[in-house]
């Protein structure tokens, strides 16, 4: 479904980012990419969504490869992919409802659709009573479910989740993953990046351990480990 | 939905949105607007001194005549006969005749706060002034031909002595022009800074758009990430920059009522005739519309031109 095919990723100033990184992922899959700070973990996930360019190699996804792609085919194999950062990313002006209605949009969902999906997705993250609000009334768990439900509402292919549980409590921690957890049971592919020994543990699936730009262990049941 | 259909639902999301946008960010859209109102304004002032430059220029204009005074022997009749040949040539849009008496009492009133004068006019027992042609040509350069007609044996009495005792228009010829060039000159000068100053203040007006979408560019990365075309995240921006210029638009055309209203009187007395209010009123459709405009353009303008940088994400 998802490959990367021997891609590098050098930056303007020398700096090696990526060195000659090839994996797959498979349908259903449930990927977690741990590391240390610069291992690459975040320039692996800009490659991918097309936000950069590799150096070298191709990544495909669904035999496509992503570089080929023009601006508005980029468009809409973004919206197959659904992103979650540490910091939240939601649209400060615009309430929770506006927040993922405005992704529908984005895909060119219907208003009835809209009005139908919203309040369904938001119930399944369990912020139905926060409907109206806007992110800065909404506390760092709330917000971080808010962008789950954004990058769950087109009903993706893939969810990216870089380092979702940087800025959260233990307990909302917990739920996060255990969302994650519940969509990948669903059938979506997972790519996880994280720092959290705890979450590795407890999941029990695959994990791909980096350092300095390469690939230093993939592992189909992992725990995480820092050599 | 069909192309067609989804043409409008985006059209009116966009428009929602901008709406939205422009509301829930009160406090940047009212440093926006207020900036883009000086801005709508300081191009408003190009109108009124345009129109100021025009309007003296022309009296200015009107103002030259020439005045010819005859001798205080001149009989009615010739004076009479001399406004008629004048009144025959082409050149020539209006004589005014001024009789003997009719220049006294002007005289008298001029002079009604000078006691020597009245005085020394009682003492002399008759009347010294001449009766007076006053001629209006209908084109300021014309007048040079008109006092050479006057200049050449026309004007002469039977007795081959000249019954005119002296023509104006040399003396205030040069003076007009003079003063026709220092205020052509003066007005330019103030068109030259009011563009200026217009030009200056849009710069500004841009600079706080760009600024405004700065403050978003997080916002716009996301929309990015997300899947939004270009076209739809770029919508609601260009909108709010419309709504700043129409808003500010508005504004600046109230203001100019009462600003107008209050320069009013000062106008009309410096320039005589010429009141900034009625003119205001009289070119008001005109103006609005160049006004309304140019905010619009600006603020789209602006929008487009500063958010393209965001986008190459």
């Amino acid at each position: 479904m998802i490959s990367f095919e021997r891609v590098s990723k050098v930056y303007p100033d020398e700096s090696v980012a990526l060195d000659n990184v090839s994996f797959s992922i498979e349908p259903r899959e449930f990927v977690s990419i741990v590391g240390p700070s610069g291992a690459g973990k975040t320039t692996l996930l800009k490659l991918f969504l097309a936000e950069e360019k590799p150096t070298e190699g191709a990544i495909f996804f669904d035999e496509t490869n992503v570089h080929t792609l023009d601006k508005k085919a980029i468009n809409n194999f973004r919206r197959k992919i659904g992103m979650v950062f540490q910091d939240f990313r939601l649209l400060p002006n615009k309430t929770v409802y506006e927040n993922i209605a405005f992704t529908m949009e984005a895909a060119g969902r219907s208003d009835e659709e809209i009005e139908q999906d919203v309040p369904h997705v938001l119930n399944l993250v369990d912020l139905s009573n926060k409907i109206w609000n806007f992110p800065r009334e909404l506390s760092g768990g709330e917000k971080q479910r808010v962008a789950i439900a954004r990058a769950l509402v087109n009903e993706p292919d893939v969810i990216i989740a870089d380092e979702p549980t940087g800025n959260l409590d233990p307990v909302n921690t917990y739920d996060v993953v255990q969302i994650l957890k519940k969509i990948n049971d669903l059938g979506t592919i997972v790519i996880l990046t994280t720092h959290n020994k705890g979450i590795i543990d407890s999941l029990g699936k695959r994990v791909i351990a980096m350092d300095k730009g390469r690939i230093v262990r993939d592992d189909k049941s992992g725990k995480y480990f820092i050599k | 939905m069909s192309g067609k259909e989804m043409y409008w639902t985006n059209l009116k999301r966009v428009m929602r949105t901008g709406f939205f946008n422009f509301w829930r960010n009160g406090t940047v859209s009212l440093a926006s607007v207020l900036v883009m109102m000086v801005t709508l304004m300081t191009i408003g002032l190009i109108f009124f001194s345009g129109a100021i430059l025009e309007t003296s220029l022309a009296e200015l204009r009107d103002k030259i005549d020439i005045n010819v005074t005859f001798v205080p022997t001149a009989s009615e009749e010739n004076v009479l006969e001399i406004k008629h040949s004048l009144e025959s040539l082409q050149e020539v849009l209006l004589v005014t005749y001024i009789s003997r008496e009719e220049a006294l009492t002007a005289f008298k009133n001029r002079h009604a706060n000078d006691q020597a004068i009245l005085a020394a006019l009682d003492e002399l027992g008759e009347n010294p002034l001449g009766a007076v042609l006053n001629i209006k040509a209908r084109n300021p350069s014309q007048y040079a031909s008109v006092a050479e007609f006057l200049e050449s044996g026309s004007a002469l009495s039977e007795k081959g002595i000249s019954i005119i005792d002296r023509v104006n228009y040399f003396q205030n010829k040069t003076a007009i022009d003079k003063l026709a060039k220092i205020i052509d000159s003066a007005d330019r000068l103030g068109f030259a800074l009011t563009i200026i100053l217009a030009v200056i203040s849009m710069l500004i007006a841009f600079n706080t758009i760009r600024l405004t979408i700065y403050i978003a560019k997080d916002e716009i990365s996301v929309m990015r990430l997300v899947g939004a075309s270009t076209a739809y995240i770029q919508g609601p921006f260009v909108m709010v920059g419309i709504i700043y210029g129409v808003v500010a638009g508005l504004l600046a055309l109230i203001l100019f009522f009462p600003i107008t209203y209050w320069l009013g009187g000062a106008t009309e007395s410096f320039f005589t005739g010429f009141n900034i209010f009625s003119y205001y009123l009289a070119s008001f459709a005109e103006i609005a519309l160049i006004i309304m405009s140019a905010g619009i353009i600006i603020g789209a303008l602006s929008s487009i031109l500063a958010i393209r940088k965001y986008l190459k994400v």
